[in-house]
């Protein structure tokens, strides 16, 4: 039956035996270990009879926490592929040197480069981020579940339909070769007419509409569902932070997504956007792109602020230093963030005047940023600091981003732009403040909140271990890049011909080894404290002695977070309520309305990934039906009225009374 | 920043709500959908923008005095502003739940945005058997695009209707079916607004040129 | 952004979202003045009416912002207290980026074009 080329072509549009990497050993071995690891993994699932359990309670979850907690899940996979790539450079360009071709070919190593920035910045930062502001803002703010629950679980699961796709191209087909942001003309269907930069684009429109779905859920979360009396000025930094990240998004994700579309109608329908004839301007899509792309680092990184605001707070044991400018800088970076976006193309050409208001524009953005440093550094002074694990990452963010932002204040002056642009310099720069920044935010985040999502410690002798590897390792790894930009090499190489550079990328390299020992160690660490969790086990619900609301619950939170909503008189809302004597109801407890849970979320994002597969191998039967089975899910959807339980009073009063019994065999 | 709020001397500081009624599900609803429109708008702005930044490059093929037809332009726009005027009847009639009078209303706009689309693919067919097609010039790509856009979106609008008033006719004119219809509402007049832009931006002025 | 001392509680927020569907008198005072002003710049520019491009191009620029205002007030009935204000908030902050992100790109697009390809005609830009 499939002798017919014209009837396989129709099955299986561009798919054919050819598009498996089978030529390339490297991804073989790798798809078998995926592959083995992958079927041990299910095996046990299907073993121990897991699947019901992990339908019902986490993949049709519409609690905020649980959703929470996947995401983080999935930005911790998609670290290890992140990083796997990572390392593949790092060794090649240690090693390709005097003639050697190292171990990758051109073909493969542009695209590991490539799935690099791409995994690290939508599929591990962003979802990192999305689940830290997930799991945490409903309980800062004093609420039972987002705005809209239902989507939350529909966002995050699109998130995952875009990184199977990235994971799907590792092994059949190919992934883009242009770069993470995908330039035209080389990403247009003339240079790239592979499914690469399809994989690229469809990945990022399916994972995108989650994100900005998500983005409309928090700021309406935050806007509505505060707890009385927590009025703008008295909601917690981190919620503050994440509003104007989530404003961010909403105001910025859907350029990507028009950016993207017009690409794609160039290279499936022939139009001429951002080609270089028939009136097209590749130098467009370059600029569009970054309107997206420059608010996109300030949503990675004003999380994050938050996050350091609440650790230094609570670990200097005094209230934050400077709430109000911290409040105004974070909302001045919001704004500014939307005027600098041509410092990512000095080159290009716009002439003196555009290049010098963006070069102004950006160095002002460090002003703010600088009066957080400085906020911070007042927190500390004169606090008792504990120097428990959040807050050594939180230092080790103070020394290493400021390093960091200061190359970026070079890097905004145009003339130095010149010089430095797409080089190791810019690479360095860019890795100082995401790994310096987001990155070790995320495990202070993480080792912070960790004991309220699962009611024990992290283990801190392998957290410190995790801590020194990855820190030390980090100034490793790209102190050396920051070197050989400064002598000019260009990023993105493959070979080299100057035998004198080697010492640094072995140097780089060297670097890039601690920091698997600092990923070891995390996942190590992780383990290790499930082992000892009762050791561990933490039964007050606020181990670090904490100040914001989310401390006031149980560790885990019950299902409905709060038996009775919090009022709010003060900015560290918990801190005041145990200054004040604050007494736990033990009685009186009511029914509670919670959100339902929903197989439509999973049901269409795994459709949308479908649909995208359909269209990235122009198997354009699989597109329509997708895309029909789409539209009828989701208006089926909309026709189910009933979304809301009750979970009754007897439940609520069961929980608070067994809390109420370990809080009192804890005194 | 740093006072606590003044609580009066002799009463003791209420930490939570004793008795909350449970607040209907949707009270973020409208907020929410407002900024989805928010972000849709910033959609339409990038189109607009490539079509601001390319709409001049004829790359020696048809400009738009050769192409549209002002007269065909201004029909369209009526029937646009027809079906917002109709919906805003719907609601109205909605408001005073008589459920026969919004279906009524809902389904004259329906047809007035049908009529729209079927002059929008008039005129593309028309154009496209000119040889004016998307893939001529950076001019028509981004015409068709930022076009051929709002016209997407009304489709889905029309869909969003037919669906809307199967659940009005199957549960009446419920607290959700009111906050649905009052979301579409709000879409069919953001399209409107949109449209707006559409015939000053790339009509007229394209006419001007 | 500073306090607004009104608590955003549920409870305050909760069932008084009722900004109202408008009313008849508001969608024919919306209607009639949007009639107008899609009738005035088409006559404008399908009659020559002004002589000039610039003039008619400034013109039915103005009167476009200004119908898009009158449909915000009679048919999207925005104002600044439906939400305690948010909805406001939010259409001026997207103003803002529409504003940004549109003369932006035509800024910097038309300097590129003007230093790199001289040989354009970017005077034809709309």
């Amino acid at each position: 039956m499939f002798d017919d080329p014209n009837l396989t072509k129709a099955i299986f549009g561009r798919l054919t035996w050819e598009s498996l990497p089978l030529h390339e050993p490297i991804v073989v071995a790798t798809f078998a270990a995926v592959a083995l690891g992958g079927a041990v993994l299910l095996g046990a699932i299907t073993y121990f009879r897991l699947w019901g359990y992990l339908w019902r309670e986490w993949f049709t979850t519409v609690d905020h926490k649980k959703i929470g907690i996947m995401y983080m899940v999935l930005g911790i996979v998609m670290l290890l592929r992140g990083f796997a790539d990572a390392i593949m450079m790092r060794l090649q360009q240690a090693i390709a040197f005097n003639g050697s071709e190292g171990y990758l070919n051109a073909h493969h190593y542009d695209q590991i480069f490539t799935a690099h920035g791409v995994i690290m910045i939508f599929f591990v930062a962003m979802p990192l981020v999305t689940g830290l502001m997930n799991y945490v803002v409903p309980l800062q703010i004093g609420a039972r579940d987002v705005s809209f629950p239902f989507l939350n679980n529909f966002s995050f699961w699109m998130t995952v339909g875009g990184a199977v796709l990235v994971m799907v191209s590792l092994f059949v087909g190919e992934f883009a070769r242009t770069g993470w942001l995908a330039y035209p003309p080389l990403s247009n269907i003339g240079y790239s007419p592979d499914v690469g930069v399809d994989y690229y684009i469809w990945a990022l429109q399916v994972a995108g509409v989650g994100t900005t779905l998500s983005g409309i859920n928090l700021i309406c979360t935050i806007v509505k569902l505060r707890a009385p009396g927590m009025t703008m000025m008295k909601m917690p930094v981190f919620t503050w932070t994440s509003l104007c990240t989530n404003v961010l998004i909403v105001a910025s994700f859907p350029v990507l997504t028009a950016v993207l579309a017009l690409l794609s109608l160039d290279r499936y329908v022939g139009t001429n956007f951002f080609t270089n004839d028939f009136g097209g301007n590749p130098m467009m899509y370059v600029n569009l792109i970054w309107i997206w792309g420059h608010p996109e680092v300030y949503i990675l990184i004003l999380p994050l602020f938050g996050v350091f605001s609440e650790v230094t707070a609570t670990f200097s044991g005094k209230r934050l230093f400077g709430y109000t400018s911290m409040v105004y800088a974070t909302v001045v970076i919001t704004i500014l963030s939307y005027l600098v976006w041509l410092h990512h193309f000095f080159t290009m050409g716009s002439g003196a005047s555009v290049n010098s208001f963006f070069g102004i524009t950006t160095m002002i953005i460090s002003i703010p940023t600088g009066a957080k440093m400085f906020n911070w550094l007042f927190t500390m002074y004169r606090g008792r600091i504990r120097f428990e694990l959040p807050m050594m990452w939180t230092v080790a963010f103070m020394l290493t981003f400021v390093v960091g932002g200061m190359t970026g204040v070079l890097l905004a002056v145009p003339p130095a732009d010149f010089v430095l642009h797409n080089s190791l310099f810019l690479v360095a720069h860019f890795h100082n403040v995401i790994i310096g920044g987001v990155l070790f935010g995320l495990f202070a985040g993480i080792a912070y909140w960790f004991p309220k999502a699962f009611g024990f410690k992290l283990d801190p002798f392998w957290g410190k271990l995790s801590f020194w590897f990855w820190v030390v390792g980090f100034w490793f790894a790209f102190m050396p890049l920051y070197v050989l930009g400064l002598m000019g090499v260009t990023r993105r190489l493959r070979v080299f011909d100057d035998p004198s550079l080697q010492i640094w990328f072995v140097i780089a390299g060297f670097g890039a080894v601690l920091i698997l020992l600092g990923i070891a160690a995390f996942l190590v660490q992780i383990a290790v404290s499930v082992r000892r969790r009762e050791a561990l086990r933490d039964t007050t619900g606020d181990p670090w002695d904490g100040r914001t609301l989310e401390w006031a619950t149980a560790s885990p939170p019950p299902d409905y977070n709060f038996a009775f909503t919090p009022v709010v008189h003060d900015n560290d809302a918990w801190w005041d309520m145990k200054r004040r004597g604050y007494r736990r109801p033990v009685s009186g407890f009511g029914a509670i309305r919670m959100p339902s849970n929903t197989g439509a979320g999973i049901i269409l994002a795994a459709l949308s990934t479908a649909l995208g597969f359909g269209l990235i191998w122009y198997m354009w039967w699989l597109a329509a039906l997708s895309f029909a089975a789409l539209l009828a899910v989701a208006i089926g959807h909309t026709f189910n009225y009933h979304r809301e339980f009750d979970i009754p009073a007897g439940d609520v009063e069961h929980a608070e009374t067994a809390r109420t019994r370990r809080l009192a065999a804890e005194a | 920043m740093n006072v606590i709020t003044a609580q009066p001397a002799n009463a003791a500081p209420v930490f939570h709500l004793e008795d909350e009624h449970t607040h209907a599900a949707g009270g973020s609803t409208m907020l929410g959908f407002w900024v989805y429109l928010m972000s849709d708008c910033l959609i339409f702005a990038i189109l607009f923008a490539t079509y601001g930044v390319l709409g001049g490059n004829y790359a020696a093929g048809p400009a738009p005095k050769d192409l549209f037809d002002l007269n065909l332009v201004a029909l369209n726009t009526a029937m646009l502003l027809l079906s917002s005027i109709t919906y805003g009847f719907a609601m109205l009639a909605m408001g005073r739940n008589h459920i026969g009078e919004t279906q009524a209303w809902l389904a004259a706009t329906g047809l007035f945005g049908l009529a729209f689309l079927g002059i929008e693919v008039y005129e593309f067919a028309h154009l496209i058997h000119q040889g004016a097609t998307p893939q001529r010039s950076a001019f028509l790509s981004s015409f068709f695009t930022l076009v051929g856009t709002h016209g997407l979106h009304v489709t889905f609008g029309l869909i969003w209707l037919t669906t809307l008033m199967t659940q009005v006719a199957q549960h009446g004119l419920t607290e959700a079916n009111r906050r649905r219809l009052t979301c579409l509402s709000m879409f069919w007049h953001f399209l409107d607004v949109v449209w707006i832009g559409v015939f000053t931006f790339v009509y007229l002025m394209g006419m001007l040129r | 952004m500073t306090a607004h001392a009104s608590p955003s509680s549920p409870a305050a927020a909760g069932h008084s979202e009722d900004h109202g569907h408008g009313s008849l008198r508001g969608y024919l005072i919306g209607f009639g003045l949007s009639v107008l002003l899609t009738a005035i710049p088409f006559w404008l520019v399908m009659g020559d009416a002004l002589g000039s491009k610039l003039v008619t191009a400034i013109t039915i620029m103005v009167l476009a912002a200004a119908q898009i205002v009158v449909h915000m007030i009679y048919f999207l009935h925005m104002n600044a207290r439906a939400e305690e204000g948010w909805t406001m908030m939010a259409l001026i902050f997207t103003i803002i980026m529409v504003v940004i992100a549109l003369s932006g790109s035509l800024w910097v697009m038309y300097h590129l074009n003007t230093n790199m390809m001289p040989l354009h005609d970017m005077s034809r830009m709309p």
